[in-house]
């Protein structure tokens, strides 16, 4: 396959892309290409140029120079529209669906079959998409709403609606930053089977195992700049992460030596019931954890580790039920304003939808849970902000051009870094993480794994949850894993591996099948 | 080392005039004004730049600024509150009511005027912050019930001195009328101009130097990320709403006395100008970006470019025109400059 791809005629050659925003390249001089039938990774740490160099292959940017050949062919993309009709698709991270109309009106947006009156041929449209979908074996009712489906689902709705247009070359942006495992694998069989129809993908990632189980070939940029391309087969991991980051990372986990201290948080009991209807997102969950230490909860989507911190942060109010206890005092947390009172702190699964308040500026985010403090009669002194997130900035290597400027400018792993900071700022004795490390580049995640051990050594208790498995495996002292929102395994740090924790997490599944 | 943080980094010049952009228009538009306008034909001198001038829109603006000043709160939370036009009418008409039908003394007629447009606030806020109804449609509904107040406490028709069926409780105008809408002694600033300038000033330390106007910002840029910091969302919410009916009551006031009578129709149609002042002075609908002072600046260019527009002889269906123009013009300036 990798052979024969080299000899092919390439699909796709980008040569000499040039990018700038008022004034910084973004993008100096890239080059990429991809053949037909190939699955090419795409990679570099955030703010390397892959999205701009994407943007500019989907007709979203328009390069300041440089050429792009299709086919042979040198070919202007001057919008979207014009890649579409180029047979360039693009699936975006934050899918772009329409929520509120059919999967079959999405799948043909805009090219709605029409009757001979000219409107639209409802019937045709849902047979043409109905058989789209059942090619990518997610046969799904196509007359319902695009909502009522989870990120998977829609995620083949893009590449069913890519694939109704003829696209030759679909770009993947992150598929799997929201999928579960098995999703995960089915995702993969669908680019398998895109490879055998001959149609190229761009695969967008930061997982290194999705890189190595997926791609043929890997291009890496780096600061803008193109920095090489290989096939994954002769590519080391070492060398592939050297290539991003332009430097060794010696490490990317820390080395976690453990000396927990008095139980801080104890939860009994904690039940979730779902919004609607009579199943239990979390069912009596029970766990404690010390001073010092940091308990892994793992589980598969829709396992309830993430509502469980919810929970025990009073995110659901009253809806969730159980004994909270800190330091051997029950406690009640009904709210999250309770919770932060109480030297609780959340760091939510996504930054951008829940963690951080976008047009605020990096100051103004980091301060916003501890205003309480800040300001004890309710005014808001700057000189107290900065004095409180300055020295954590500088002690955060925070790179923001100033604590002033909107949250919304920072690169992914400096975001994510405001968000921890915010809850750092709150000086809590129990920190909850929910995916601390999702959609950020390797150095930034070595970075916070670094943190993480040392407000551990600090005497935090840490309670964590990631869908990435090496992660948790690596950081953890021990793991509770859950399924369907019951605790199924507790696994001390020697006895954690991929297999037991999988094993666990999957356990009803298993039987039922 | 990333170029997206990099992007919010042009020239330090260009940054600063984006960030005091409306200021800039405001200068353009004095400048058009001072160049525009007609002169005196005794002494030569620009109509446009005498103190009675500047006095006039400042006080002409004054109601609409009072507004602008509560519906900016409310619009920094990503709501609207439709019903502040209705509740100036309300106001007016409870005010000169209880001033003039009722005979009351002018502290308690203003108190109660003040706190009737609170309730209104109160009212509007609860539903959107406890029953989380969408803001336009709550304040939607409040619109047509606050203007169905108007006319349920005048009767329908307008209340002044003098006229029926109230002369016989009042044939004097109250002073209060007179004396909140001429100059105070030696100046040229109107104690109605005072109050818009004081209350204005006032909201925009409050947004700036206080824990709840922090707030405002971060629920109107996220409201799930507000409250899982710790944010009291419902009553943040509930207070902006509050104080927008608070500052429209205040407007209503106001009303009353610069036209010498509660008419209950009045300030038809002010809850759009409102809204107008807050986006050319550059918040965002979108709520979590913008200011209290923004809506000063957006007052005063609304108020001057209709100024300078009637000086030069503009029709009122000429100036509504040119309004609309300079509303989409605002808006666009503001996109462009976020999607660059």
């Amino acid at each position: 396959m990798v052979a024969d791809a080299e000899v092919r005629q390439p699909l796709l050659q980008m040569h000499g892309i040039r990018k700038s925003f008022s004034g910084v390249q973004a993008l100096r001089g890239v080059s990429l290409e991809v053949c037909a039938g190939e699955v090419h990774g795409l990679v570099g740490e955030n703010g390397a140029g892959k999205s701009t160099l994407m943007h500019v292959l989907s007709g979203a940017l328009q390069p300041d120079g440089g050429e792009i050949v299709l086919h042979g062919e040198t070919v202007p993309i001057a919008s979207p529209q014009a890649a579409q009709s180029l047979g360039i698709a693009m699936i975006h991270q934050e899918l772009s669906l329409v929520a509120g109309i059919s999967v079959a009106a999405n799948i043909l947006l805009n090219r709605e079959p029409r009757n001979g009156v000219g409107l639209v041929d409802w019937r045709a449209m849902n047979r043409e998409a109905a058989r789209l979908m059942a090619g990518l074996q997610t046969p799904v009712d196509v007359s319902s709403p695009t909502e009522e489906f989870g990120i998977a689902v829609q995620q083949m709705i893009e590449v069913a609606k890519a694939l109704s247009y003829e696209a030759r070359l679909i770009i993947m942006d992150e598929p799997t930053s929201a999928l579960a495992e098995v999703e995960v694998r089915r995702l993969f069989e669908t680019v398998r089977d895109l490879r055998k129809r001959g149609v190229a993908v761009i695969y967008i990632s930061h997982k290194m195992e999705e890189i190595y189980a997926i791609c043929d070939r890997v291009t890496v940029l780096r600061d803008g700049a193109y920095v090489g391309t290989a096939p994954t087969a002769d590519l080391p991991k070492e060398r592939l992460i050297h290539w991003m980051v332009g430097r060794k990372i010696e490490q990317l986990f820390p080395e976690r030596h453990v000396r927990p201290g008095d139980v801080v948080l104890e939860v009994a009991g904690m039940t979730l019931p779902a919004a609607e209807g009579k199943r239990r997102v979390v069912d009596e969950v029970g766990l404690t954890v010390r001073a010092g230490e940091i308990v892994g909860l793992a589980g598969l989507r829709g396992s309830g580790a993430g509502e469980l911190l919810g929970c025990v942060f009073g995110a659901y109010g009253s809806r969730a039920q159980g004994k909270v206890t800190l330091r051997g005092r029950a406690v009640a947390v009904r709210s999250p304003a309770e919770a932060i009172g109480r030297g609780i702190a959340m760091l939510t699964n996504d930054r951008k939808a829940t963690g951080l308040v976008l047009p605020m500026s990096v100051l103004h985010n980091m301060t916003l849970a501890s205003l309480g403090v800040l300001a004890p009669v309710g005014l808001v002194r700057r000189q107290a902000e900065l004095s409180a997130a300055q020295p954590l900035a500088e002690s955060l290597d925070l790179r923001a051009a100033s604590l002033d400027v909107e949250v919304n400018a920072l690169s992914g792993g400096n975001q994510q870094k405001v968000a921890l900071a915010k809850w750092l700022l709150t000086d809590p004795a129990v920190l909850l993480l929910d995916e601390p490390t999702r959609g950020i580049d390797v150095g930034a995640k070595a970075e916070i794994y670094e943190l993480l051990d040392r407000l551990a050594a600090a005497g935090k208790a840490i309670l964590l949850t990631t869908s990435e498995l090496p992660e948790l495996l690596a950081m953890s002292d021990r793991i509770v894993v859950m399924h369907r929102g019951k605790v199924t395994a507790r696994l001390a740090r020697g006895e954690a591996t991929q297999e037991t924790v999988m094993a666990a997490a999957m356990e009803a599944e298993t039987h039922e099948h | 080392m990333s170029t997206e943080h990099d992007r919010g980094r042009p020239g330090r010049a260009l940054r600063a005039a984006g960030r005091y952009r409306g200021l800039v228009a405001l200068g353009v538009v004095l400048l058009l004004g001072a160049v525009v306008s007609p002169r005196n034909l005794k002494t030569g001198q620009s109509v446009f730049l005498t103190a009675t001038n500047q006095s006039n829109v400042l006080f002409e603006y004054a109601e609409y600024g009072l507004l602008a000043v509560g519906m900016t709160l409310v619009i920094l939370t990503a709501g609207i509150d439709l019903s502040v036009g209705s509740v100036l009418g309300f106001v007016a008409t409870l005010f000169s009511y209880l001033l003039i039908a009722r005979g009351w003394a002018l502290p308690s007629a203003i108190a109660v005027g003040l706190l009737g447009g609170t309730a209104c606030g109160l009212v509007s806020g609860i539903l959107v912050s406890r029953l989380r109804l969408q803001p336009f449609v709550a304040t939607l509904a409040m619109m047509v019930a606050a203007r169905g107040a108007a006319k349920m406490v005048s009767g329908g028709i307008k209340i002044a001195h003098g006229a029926r069926p109230w002369y016989a409780v009042q044939d004097a105008p109250p002073p209060i009328f007179e004396w909140m809408t001429m100059p105070a002694a030696g100046g040229w600033l109107r104690p109605v101009t005072v109050t818009f300038l004081v209350t204005i000033l006032l909201m925009a330390l409050v947004v700036r130097y206080t824990r709840f106007g922090r707030h405002l910002y971060a629920i109107g840029g996220n409201e799930e990320a507000a409250r899982l910091s710790g944010v009291h969302v419902t009553r943040a919410k509930l207070l902006a709403y509050v104080l927008c009916g608070l500052t429209a009551a205040m407007a209503g006031i106001c009303n009353a006395c610069h036209m010498g009578y509660g008419d209950p129709e009045a300030g038809f149609t002010y809850e759009l100008d409102a809204i107008a002042a807050v986006v050319i002075g550059g918040t965002s609908l979108m709520g979590g970006r913008g200011g209290v002072m923004l809506t000063l600046v957006g007052t005063l260019i609304i108020g001057y470019a209709n100024k300078i527009l009637s000086l030069i002889g503009w029709q009122e269906a000429q100036r509504l025109l040119a309004k609309g123009t300079i509303i989409v013009l605002a808006v666009v300036i503001q996109e462009t400059r976020r999607h660059r």
